[in-house]
């Protein structure tokens, strides 16, 4: 046999309306078509899934970890973007 | 040739319950053996897609037939020549292409006849025709696909994948002859004759031959038997492991 391992995908699933999707794991598949049967086999056993998507996993752009001070700390102290100063009405459901 | 219930719409859908029971374990064996983990997990699932129609079937012929069995006695108290399933599921699982070869020919005539059964008479009976097309149709896309892959991929996946078919090939006109139970089931509106779901699954056997670069193997003749009760060499290995349990220690319980 070949074998040229199967590229990684990355799965995302949306459970419900409302909701977006939720990346849930990855899964090896040669191919989109399969990696898309798979993810259904794998992550959607139990039940409450309405639509899954399949990203080649190489076609994530991530950032680095080493920069993470410049990336990430500056917002730290930034508490008023953080949207605990009123009061979320309950209508608004999933946020 | 007894018949398998004193209940003809019983015995009738016993034969799909064991058709998908026999199927439904051979899959089974492929548990932890997977070519990888991802379709380990798939086999798995199909696997359980049949066993939960066997149930249902099984509980419906058990009611059908007054209540004196249950499913798990159907299931793993009967002998050999009371199962009445086609040969072609109890065949072993070979390599992947022969048994990815073997659900393919099954869920093409699996999912059409579920389909028109979904149409019975017996509301009951129709429900679990319903949940259980749907099953099929997935089955049918997941071994299509894998067929395609296989016949459309490397020389050497090519060759097994046409031995496959061409091995299996003898067991398809069994699936599709109808017997004296099958056109009393259908002419009673209670089931479905098989002989009418053969257009079906040439269609879409034809498409996934064709997409996956395979030659259709000829009709020339047919292995028969196992619809009443003449099974083949692989059957009687398959119930000892399946029956050693219940027969071992009867009514055992978790």
């Amino acid at each position: 046999m070949t074998e040229s391992p199967a590229p990684l995908w990355e799965v995302f699933i949306r459970p419900r309306n409302g909701l977006a999707h939720r990346h849930v794991g990855s899964l090896h598949a040669h191919d989109a078509k399969m990696a898309l049967l798979s993810a259904r086999d794998i992550y959607t056993r139990r039940g409450e899934t309405l639509s899954i998507w399949v990203v080649p996993s190489a076609a994530i752009i991530a950032s680095d970890p080493s920069e993470k001070e410049m990336m990430f700390e500056p917002t730290g102290s930034k508490i008023y973007r953080h949207p605990t100063f009123y009061e979320v009405p309950d209508e608004v459901g999933n946020m | 040739m007894a018949p398998a219930s004193c209940d003809p719409r019983a015995a009738w859908l016993m034969r799909l319950g064991d058709a998908t029971l026999m199927l439904g374990h051979r899959l089974t064996e492929w548990l932890s053996r997977a070519p990888t983990l991802e379709e380990d997990i798939a086999l798995a699932n199909l696997s359980l897609d049949l066993i939960g129609q066997t149930r249902a079937f099984y509980t419906r012929a058990c009611e059908l037939e007054g209540g004196t069995r249950d499913e798990s006695e159907l299931a793993y108290r009967r002998a050999e020549p009371d199962y009445r399933n086609p040969l072609l599921v109890e065949q072993p699982n070979g390599n992947f292409a022969d048994t990815i070869a073997r659900h393919l020919l099954f869920s093409a005539y699996a999912h059409p006849l579920y389909e028109k059964l979904a149409h019975s008479t017996d509301a009951e009976t129709g429900g679990i025709a319903v949940r259980s097309a749907r099953e099929m149709a997935y089955h049918l896309r997941h071994s299509g696909e894998w067929m395609v892959r296989l016949g459309d991929g490397t020389r050497l996946s090519h060759e097994k994948a046409q031995a496959a078919l061409d091995d299996l090939w003898p067991y398809v006109p069994e699936l599709f002859e109808a017997d004296e139970l099958d056109r009393e089931a259908a002419a009673s509106g209670f089931g479905v004759d098989p002989s009418t779901l053969r257009g079906e699954f040439d269609a879409a056997v034809n498409d996934v031959i064709s997409r996956a670069t395979l030659t259709k193997p000829a009709d020339s003749f047919g292995q028969r038997g196992g619809k009443s009760g003449r099974h083949s060499e692989w059957m009687g290995h398959m119930l000892a492991q399946m029956q050693f349990l219940q027969r071992a220690y009867p009514d055992a319980r978790w």
